[in-house]
């Protein structure tokens, strides 16, 4: 009983901040709600035995995702008023791809009830949840069933973040960086002088 | 109704209990650590700190808890009043809630999950939204910058640490952090094989919990007070609170992940007499020292070289040493099953 509580519980938090993220009206409150719906995404991945899964969306998503977003939303400049205009221009592109999404979700679903082939490819080469833990259950399966995959979608991300780097670098010659090494490496011969000053002299 | 009490209601009571006699005393510790700092900081500077208030100025957290206690909670006009009040809250509960995967002795832990380095990776990863929604929610200049230094510097450091752990759960072979301590029970404490990565962490959690020398959020010649500025009384005393019960969490991590939690230095006798509590706490206080003695010592870092450090000098090093930890322990067939 316990249990169904609490899947009703992150399920329902989980949907109200998701429609909260949509339609509050200041752009900070809709990432904080977004966070809320992360949180409870995870404590259903918890109610499910996948607790290394939900630990990875807090840490992930909430911990360094969310605090991007956070980062940029909260330095735009932006009319708070002005926000709402487009809401019924864009309503029907929203309510469109939300429509595909469900009609995929649902189609996949009965694939798996109509095609029983399907359902064979659907079960993880793991074992029983109950005999290992989380942890090495994913790490058997990422790193020897499906490690061409998985090395796959790392060079892909690393292919990305250079290119990222690459856009935006801009190498401005009028910034003077702090070369460390060049500091310390100096002589103290550079860097000292030991004078004897005169009494009403000065140097 | 008698299984819903045997099987429900009577669990429930049961962890309460625990989660007072964790809290509770951990409050304790958070108000006189407060004493030890200005104590501490007092005698390296030849002063003699608090005196007045009680022997030997004991009850001057006491004194300084009641005055926040009742002074006026003043929200600005032009606050976001449910962010500004919600931020300070956040920070607290935070740092109290990685304390439930904490094993303070064998076996005395609240929630023994097996996941645990990762709920405290997540939960230390969260701190970052009580100081960036307070410094958003003032709406003011000074609280916005000491609030996005604060994120910056945060999400960098996290990013060493993370590796840092990893190097160590590869040596232990678990992420349940019980079973990292009796690795090191049966092996050697983990400071000694990743000694470098000892220091680092140590220097991490000092940027991670915004102490000096990496107290840039709230440098108060230039930003007043940072993130903190427009707080005041309670919501103040939360931030104040949650800071210093992070210092004592990131400690006890510290200590869980590197110096052998609960157990004795040496397993003979003398040191087996007492109780596993209380080396834990002994060695807490050891790493909190090291807090406040940094914080006596060194001046503060300026922001591009706290960045410099961060990035190119934590992040290199302790991936290199993952790497070489794995090798060596594969190539020796040291791996742990």
């Amino acid at each position: 009983m316990i249990h169904a509580l609490t899947f009703y519980l992150f399920a329902a938090i989980a949907v109200l901040s998701a429609l909260m993220v949509v339609t509050s009206r200041n752009p900070v409150h809709s990432v904080l709600w977004l966070i809320l719906a992360f949180f409870n995404g995870a404590g259903l991945f918890v109610l499910m035995g996948a607790e290394f899964v939900a630990m990875l969306v807090v840490v992930v998503y909430v911990g360094a995702v969310a605090v991007l977003f956070l980062f940029v939303v909260m330095m735009l400049d932006i009319n708070f008023l002005s926000l709402r205009e487009g809401l019924l221009r864009y309503l029907p592109i929203g309510a469109a791809i939300a429509i595909v999404l469900t009609a995929e979700v649902v189609a996949l679903f009965l694939d798996w009830s109509i095609a029983p082939d399907a359902m064979t490819l659907r079960a993880a080469p793991t074992p029983d949840i109950a005999q290992v833990t989380n942890t090495k259950a994913l790490g058997d399966l990422i790193y020897t069933h499906y490690v061409f995959l998985f090395q796959v979608a790392g060079l892909i991300l690393f292919v990305a973040m250079i290119g990222a780097i690459v856009l935006t670098l801009r190498v401005n010659p009028n910034v003077r960086r702090q070369t460390i090494g060049a500091q310390v490496s100096r002589p103290k011969s550079e860097i000292l002088a030991v004078e004897k000053v005169r009494s009403r002299g000065g140097i | 109704m008698a299984e819903f009490w045997s099987g429900t209601l009577w669990p429930l009571i049961i962890i309460v209990a625990q989660i007072l006699l964790i809290v509770l005393p951990l409050l304790g510790a958070v108000a006189y650590l407060t004493f030890a700092e200005r104590k501490v900081i007092g005698a390296i500077q030849l002063r003699k700190g608090p005196n007045v208030v009680g022997p030997f100025g004991l009850l001057q957290p006491i004194a300084d808890g009641a005055k926040l206690f009742l002074k006026e909670t003043i929200i600005p006009t032009g606050a976001d009043r449910a962010v500004f009040v919600l931020a300070p809250m956040l920070t607290f509960i935070l740092a109290l809630i990685g304390w439930a995967v904490i094993p303070f002795d064998e076996g005395w832990v609240l929630a023994d999950i097996n996941v645990g380095v990762l709920y405290l990776l997540a939960i230390s990863g969260l701190g970052v939204y009580g100081i960036i929604m307070a410094g958003w929610a003032s709406n003011s200049r000074y609280a916005l910058l000491g609030g996005l230094r604060s994120a910056a510097q945060m999400v960098s450091y996290e990013i060493s640490m993370g590796l840092i752990i990893i190097s160590v759960l590869v040596t232990a072979g678990t992420l349940n952090l019980s079973e990292i301590v009796q690795a090191q029970g049966e092996g050697m404490w983990y400071f000694i094989p990743h000694f470098p990565m000892f220091v680092i962490f140590v220097v991490s959690i000092l940027a991670e919990t915004n102490r000096a020398p990496f107290d840039l959020p709230e440098a108060e010649a230039e930003l007043v007070s940072g993130y903190n500025v427009e707080y005041s009384a309670m919501t103040f005393a939360l931030f104040f609170l949650g800071e210093y019960a992070n210092m004592i969490l990131m400690s006890a991590i510290c200590v869980v992940l590197f110096l052998g939690g609960w157990l004795p230095p040496v397993d003979i006798a003398p040191f087996t007499w007492v109780p596993g509590i209380i080396w834990f706490a002994l060695k807490i206080c050891l790493i909190l020292f090291v807090f406040l003695w940094a914080r006596a010592t060194f001046p503060r870092y300026r922001y591009d070289q706290l960045m410099r450090l961060g990035w190119k000098v934590f992040l290199p090093v302790s991936l290199v040493w993952v790497v070489a930890t794995a090798g060596v322990l594969l190539a020796f067939d040291a791996l742990p099953a």
